[in-house]
């Protein structure tokens, strides 16, 4: 890097004053250098830095080191935009406009992602746009048409608007208008944390809850110098990684469905929710809603329970591995599997893409090994990876995880160490910044905790990892026919409300 | 082909014989909470204070709102006395709103069937159209479990349906954001006569966790008429699927005995 920047380690609290303020130059020199194959930008946003400026920062993560770079510069009206030489920008500098009304000169594609009025006082605040009303990329010529779907779907899903640029059949583009699920979390956590903020931390993805849950709990932990003790980060980690178990079946048979291939799709749906009700035992709640909690968790297990849950583990473990079989053995599913949505390992990087996505194209990057916190730093689960970048690749590699997830759990249930569970969360600090990085089941997910002079949140940073992936679906689908967006779509899984917040 | 038929030997019958079998649900469920004033401490407001969408008052008697409560363990860890505790009651879905507000000693009165006229259209083939307005997610993963083979809500003659021209009524999630606004009121109106409303979830009901975020609409009840309310965060899929069977007359008791 062109600038000596100091490293930090996930979830270590840092003082503001010790986060580089750079000139505009000098911040994009250091990004532009440092984000590559194996440095990619976690997280960039803006906050209010009063005098109708803006702060903008950034936090850069290197796999290889295992460190993060994070540094700031402070904005007026515009700055030169990042994106046109790092696309991994592309998504974080349209929400800096959107929120502050920062314009990023020369973005190459600069328009809502969410559709809200700007977060910023004081200027002339332009009225919130209609969602969806924007532009779209156009094609002309003869048989070039265009494919509208949504906001409202026709499935149980959660609401987007996709527009296609085909040609016949053919995807030449598919562009992706999301914000239908923003419902405001970010700004609702300025000033907490209160007695909500947990509540929206479980919420603001509910398919995620213990993973944004685990990243928030962690952030404060950090800040307020908590020991959590071993115990309670067992069962943190064992919740997450039955998180994984559950959704990678649920899309395992939802990708089963969507080429028509109904036994295995019908036994993976029950067996999701074999996974969903073993944390149910745990804490009552399916998503895992009342487990986490700042200092530890909610609920333990004894002996008993223990025993009761390695014996429902076994069962759904081998029930899912019998339905599966059916699913790789059968050539007719393969065939719809193989070669569709492929994107390849230069876009994954280029584009920042995280998670099993990432994985499938053979890129090795999971916060699990890469930044660890909690049991994960001495319970290592071997990394998974495939080359194909295509569905089959995402599907498969969500078997090799729910393998060695299974394996995770049930040596996590076989040495559970003593002690209490929760212990008293301390105070925060004040004008202190954390880092939080938790691999959900989605991938990378980032938490950006930033304190006040009173110890409260002067802001609070969520990336959730579809907002990073979205654009990867896109790619996926560019010279595919319309009719594999359903499959190319399931392979990815991404989440509305997680990005629209 | 015998790999096909081995698996689906070896995956056995998995549908829960429901209704009429009571499901077995985990020791920690929290299902319908109930209250008990007589332990609580002159002038304690801990649960008041503990619950997160404030759908706890005191004075006098204590009255919860389960359309605000989100079922999540805080009053009943704030309480020192036992007062406020949730039960394994399962069934808590409702026709009104007001029904869902429960105060000390009442029973909860659980939803009935469509009047008359509506049952006679629907009550045995009913159609809807699921439309997710700005929430976690949650339900609707709960409502692709009905789905599934263990609670196949087709044999009911309930099934979700891909338009709302197919459909005979809504099932909306979510605290309805103010970009959902506009889709909600469209498919509504595109659904024909009669039609039905269903709000599943804290969020659908009064805005859930999101409640007064100047960016939601605090449920649906403000947009659409609503027949049959399903509280939750989010509600267990067999607490859905009792609702459904109530309004369409499958199941019929008004009452349910909650057990501790």
């Amino acid at each position: 890097m062109a600038i000596g920047l100091s490293k930090f380690h996930s979830g270590e609290p840092v003082p503001l004053r010790s986060v580089p303020d750079l000139s505009i130059a000098e911040f994009r020199a250091a990004i532009l250098s440092a984000v590559n194959g194996t440095r990619s930008l976690a997280a960039l946003f803006g906050m209010p830095a009063g005098d109708r400026h803006v702060r903008l920062i950034a936090v850069v993560a290197d796999s290889v080191t295992n460190s993060l770079s994070i540094l700031s510069t402070k904005v007026g009206e515009s700055y030169p935009c990042l994106t046109l030489e790092c696309p991994q920008a592309h998504w974080f500098e349209r929400e800096i406009a959107e929120q502050w009304q920062v314009h990023p000169d020369g973005h190459p594609w600069l328009k809502p992602i969410r559709f809200h009025a700007p977060y910023r006082t004081g200027n002339s605040i332009s009225p919130a746009p209609v969602a969806g009303v924007t532009d779209f990329f156009a094609m002309a010529g003869e048989e070039v048409h265009e494919v509208a779907v949504g906001p409202v779907h026709a499935g149980i899903i959660e609401p987007g608007h996709f527009r296609f640029q085909c040609h016949g059949e053919d995807v030449f583009h598919l562009e992706i208008s999301l914000g239908y699920q923003h419902r405001g979390v970010e700004r609702a956590l300025v000033g907490g944390p209160g007695k909500r903020t947990i509540h929206l931390m479980e919420t603001l993805c509910g398919d995620t809850s213990i993973g944004h849950a685990t990243a928030y709990c962690e952030a404060i932990e950090a800040l307020g110098g908590t020991a959590v003790s071993a115990r309670a980060q067992v069962l943190r980690g064992v919740a997450l990684e039955l998180e994984r178990l559950a959704n990678h079946t649920g899309d395992l048979g939802a990708l089963a469905g969507d080429v028509g291939y109904l036994p295995a799709a019908a036994y993976c749906g029950r067996i999701r929710g074999n996974f969903l009700n073993l944390t149910a035992e745990l804490c009552g709640s399916r998503f895992g809603r009342g487990l986490i909690r700042p200092g530890g968790v909610g609920f333990d297990m004894d002996k008993p329970l223990i025993a009761k849950l390695q014996e429902r583990l076994e069962a759904a473990l081998k029930d899912v591995e019998d339905a599966l079989g059916l699913l790789w053995d059968a050539p007719s599913v393969q065939a719809r599997f193989e070669h569709t949505g492929t994107i390849t390992r230069e876009t994954c990087e280029a584009l920042g893409i995280v998670g099993p996505a990432a994985r499938a194209c053979g890129i090795e990057r999971d916060i699990r090994q890469d930044f660890p916190s909690g049991i994960f730093r001495f319970a290592q689960i071997p990394i998974s990876k495939w080359h194909s970048g295509d569905v089959f690749a995402r599907a498969w590699l969500r078997w090799l995880e729910i393998q060695r997830s299974g394996a995770f759990v049930r040596e996590q249930f076989a040495s559970m160490p003593d002690g209490p569970i929760l212990s008293p969360a301390g105070p925060l600090p004040a004008d202190h910044l954390v880092v939080s990085l938790v691999e959900g089941w989605r991938g990378e997910i980032c938490h950006v905790a930033i304190t006040d002079a009173n110890g409260r949140f002067a802001h609070y940073k969520i990336v959730d990892p579809s907002f990073h992936n979205w654009m990867g679906l896109a790619m996926a689908m560019r010279n595919e026919q319309v009719s594999d967006f359903p499959l190319c779509n399931k392979s990815f899984n991404l989440s509305y409300c997680g990005h629209d917040l | 082909m015998p790999s096909l038929i081995l698996t689906r030997l070896r995956q056995g019958k998995r549908t829960l014989p429901f209704p009429g079998t009571e499901p077995v649900l985990p020791e920690r469920f929290r299902g319908l909470p109930v209250l008990d004033h007589a332990r609580c401490p002159s002038g304690c407001t801990s649960c008041v204070d503990a619950c997160p969408t404030d759908a706890i008052t005191s004075g006098g008697n204590l009255q919860i709102d389960l359309g605000r409560c989100l079922f999540c363990p805080e009053c009943a860890n704030a309480c020192p006395e036992g007062a406020i505790r949730f039960t394994s009651q399962y069934q808590l879905a409702t026709s009104s709103r007001n029904d869902l507000v429960l105060t000390e000693g009442e029973t909860l009165r659980l939803a009935g069937r469509l009047a008359e006229q509506t049952y006679r259209v629907l009550g045995r083939s009913l159609k809807l159209r699921q439309v997710s307005a700005g929430g976690c997610n949650g339900c609707e993963s709960h409502l692709n479990s009905l789905n599934t083979v263990v609670f196949d809500l087709g044999r009911f003659g309930i099934q979700f349906v891909a338009s709302p021209r197919h459909a005979d009524g809504l099932l909306i999630t979510g605290a309805v954001t103010q970009n959902m606004r506009l889709a909600l009121e469209k498919t509504y109106q595109a659904v024909p006569y009669p039609k039905i409303v269903i709000a599943v979830g804290a969020c659908a009901i009064s805005g859930g966790p999101f409640r007064d975020h100047p960016e939601v609409l605090n449920g649906s009840g403000s947009i659409v008429p609503v027949d049959l309310y399903v509280p939750g965060c989010p509600p267990h899929p067999v607490t859905i699927l009792d609702g459904l069977l109530r309004l369409i007359g499958k199941i019929k008791e008004s009452r349910a005995t909650p057990s501790s």
